[in-house]
């Protein structure tokens, strides 16, 4: 059903509208006025100064890959996460452990494992996904490459930015 | 070539000199630095600090740190250049391609041509600080001016998409609509002045004093006082006119990056995207002039001897010449630095309120603003 939104009744000055331009005008001079005299605190000059140190925990930078805590791979290339990619940034290519590995016949590793950060939205619904808790989104933000190839990480990349991660993680353990 | 032959060589070459250096030492400048103080004090505004720290790129070369040659960030619009020469000159396929070439030329082109009849200075080297002294000054610049608008439109014609196409629609209604109060809002100044001819509205505003500011020749007669309340009136719907024609916020409806994306110049790249800037920037330059020249005095500044064709040959003549000059483009600077405080202090109109106040009011108050003006006159002759 339609409804009528009662309007303010505005008085004559307001209604000639110049005396709230004025008013508004005097509003930024003041904004202006008192950075230029240094009241108003500048918080941080980026690229010389980082907050990284107060990245919260759940910070959502690039995705990684990570080791447990004997180094073994977790990932087992379910391929999850490459399904549930919302811009199909990663890609899987599966294998086999290689067979003096004595989880040879248990479990399986990816082969190649792709992540395209030019395409990547740090959504973070990989590391939501993931079942074996490989892949997580650690703090690193400025993502850069002189071209498109080396803007893809691969598995290399992706483990030596993850690491290893210790124990139980954040959504199993119902301590933290 | 008959009519070029008739014309003695000095003054050819002369006309050439002074376009050379509007256009190449005092406009193309003073665009790019519009562009760094537009975002400069928009961040002080936003309480921000804004682009300060380009300098030159020395760790480019292999050094630990940039070269800080430029004192805070002035180094901007040079990088800015630079960029937009680099980028990748896209055209996209779907776009009908001579128009689409030929919009951003017809978008800076006539910014650039109304600046013609600009006495920006009295006298250097024997020579009116003028390129064309014409008797038609007013009536070349809105002629001049509202060409410009055909830019806006053809862009977003050509782009053949409907962001471009809704920004050339608003841009034509727009431009329409304001040219008439621009026009009629300029009418109670010539009426006064009684004289098309820019450089005589500046001697006027010299021997009677500034038309915003009559007191600034010593003295203020009844007279004078009577046709101040006429000109506050002019000056004021004249300065709104002119930001609706240069598309500045308040009036910013053909580019209203919110509604449009980026509106008629939505599909352009690199620097046929910057032709478009550049050329919204010297029409509002243009446009600053024409404020200064028709209210402000121009290059005249109170209490400083003026010089003559003779007086400027000599070196005090020509100091005195470069002082007015001075004072013509930073009266043009205020006036700039306004169009920018106004910009990062009011929201963008709804595009019917747009059109209400355009049509509505301004019109109207020009209209009648003329009629009072002739009255005053006719009364106090």
């Amino acid at each position: 059903m339609a409804y009528t939104v009662r309007r303010p009744n505005l008085t004559f000055w307001e209604k000639l509208y110049i005396p709230n331009i004025i008013a508004g005008l005097l509003i930024t001079l003041k904004h202006l006025k008192k950075m230029l005299n240094g009241e108003t605190k500048v918080i941080m000059q980026y690229p010389e100064e980082k907050w990284d140190s107060q990245l919260p925990e759940y910070y959502r930078g690039a995705p990684t890959l990570v080791k447990d805590d004997h180094d073994r791979e977790r990932c087992v290339s379910c391929q999850l996460c490459e399904f549930i990619c919302p811009p199909r940034a990663i890609t899987i290519t599966p294998g086999e452990l290689t067979s003096e590995s004595k989880f040879a016949k248990v479990e399986k590793a990816p082969k190649e494992f792709l992540i395209d950060m030019t395409r990547c939205i740090y959504c973070g619904l990989c590391e939501e996904v993931c079942p074996e808790q490989a892949i997580y989104l650690r703090k690193d933000y400025a993502i850069t490459g002189e071209n498109r190839a080396e803007m893809v990480h691969d598995k290399v990349k992706l483990y030596e930015l993850g690491g290893v991660m210790h124990g139980l993680v954040h959504k199993w353990n119902p301590d933290k | 070539m008959d009519f070029f032959s008739t014309l003695p060589l000095e003054l050819m070459a002369a006309s050439v000199a002074k376009t050379l250096f509007l256009v190449f030492l005092v406009v193309l400048p003073l665009v790019s630095y519009t562009v760094y103080a537009e975002r400069r004090v928009s961040a002080l505004i936003q309480d921000r600090l804004g682009p300060n720290r380009t300098g030159f790129p020395t760790s480019l070369l292999g050094f630990q740190k940039d070269l800080q040659l430029f004192l805070g960030g002035l180094g901007q619009p040079v990088a800015d250049a630079m960029k937009f020469m680099l980028k990748e000159e896209f055209t996209p396929g779907h776009v009908n391609h001579f128009y689409f070439w030929l919009a951003p030329v017809l978008a800076m082109v006539p910014a650039l041509s109304t600046l013609a009849v600009i006495p920006f200075g009295n006298f250097m080297f024997g020579h009116k600080m003028v390129v064309a002294d014409v008797n038609v000054g007013i009536l070349y610049v809105f002629a001049i001016a509202s060409i410009g608008v055909y830019g806006i439109v053809i862009a977003g014609w050509a782009s053949n998409s409907k962001y471009p196409f809704l920004g050339g629609i608003r841009a034509s209604s727009q431009m329409i609509s304001y040219e008439l109060s621009l026009g009629l809002s300029a009418v109670p100044v010539l009426l006064i002045i009684g004289n098309l001819n820019l450089s005589d509205a500046i001697q006027y505003q010299v021997n009677n004093g500034w038309l915003l500011l009559p007191f600034t020749d010593g003295k203020l007669t009844a007279r004078e006082m009577l046709l101040w309340i006429p000109l506050m009136i002019s000056f004021v719907v004249f300065t709104i006119s002119m930001f609706a024609e240069t598309n500045r916020l308040p009036f910013d409806l053909p580019e209203s990056e919110t509604e449009l994306v980026a509106g008629y110049h939505t599909e352009y790249s690199a620097m046929k995207f910057a032709l478009f800037f550049l050329g919204e920037y010297a029409a509002m330059i243009a446009g600053s002039s024409l404020i200064v020249v028709l209210f402000l005095g121009g290059w005249h500044l109170p209490l400083l001897p003026i010089n003559d064709i003779e007086s400027s040959m000599t070196l005090s003549g020509s100091i005195l010449g470069l002082v007015h000059i001075t004072t013509f483009f930073a009266k043009v600077a205020c006036i700039l630095i306004f169009f920018i405080w106004v910009r990062w202090t009011l929201p963008r109109f709804r595009f019917d309120q747009l059109m209400k106040l355009g049509w509505l009011y301004l019109f109207e108050i020009a209209l009648v603003n003329i009629f009072i003006t002739a009255g005053i006159l006719a009364a106090t002759k």
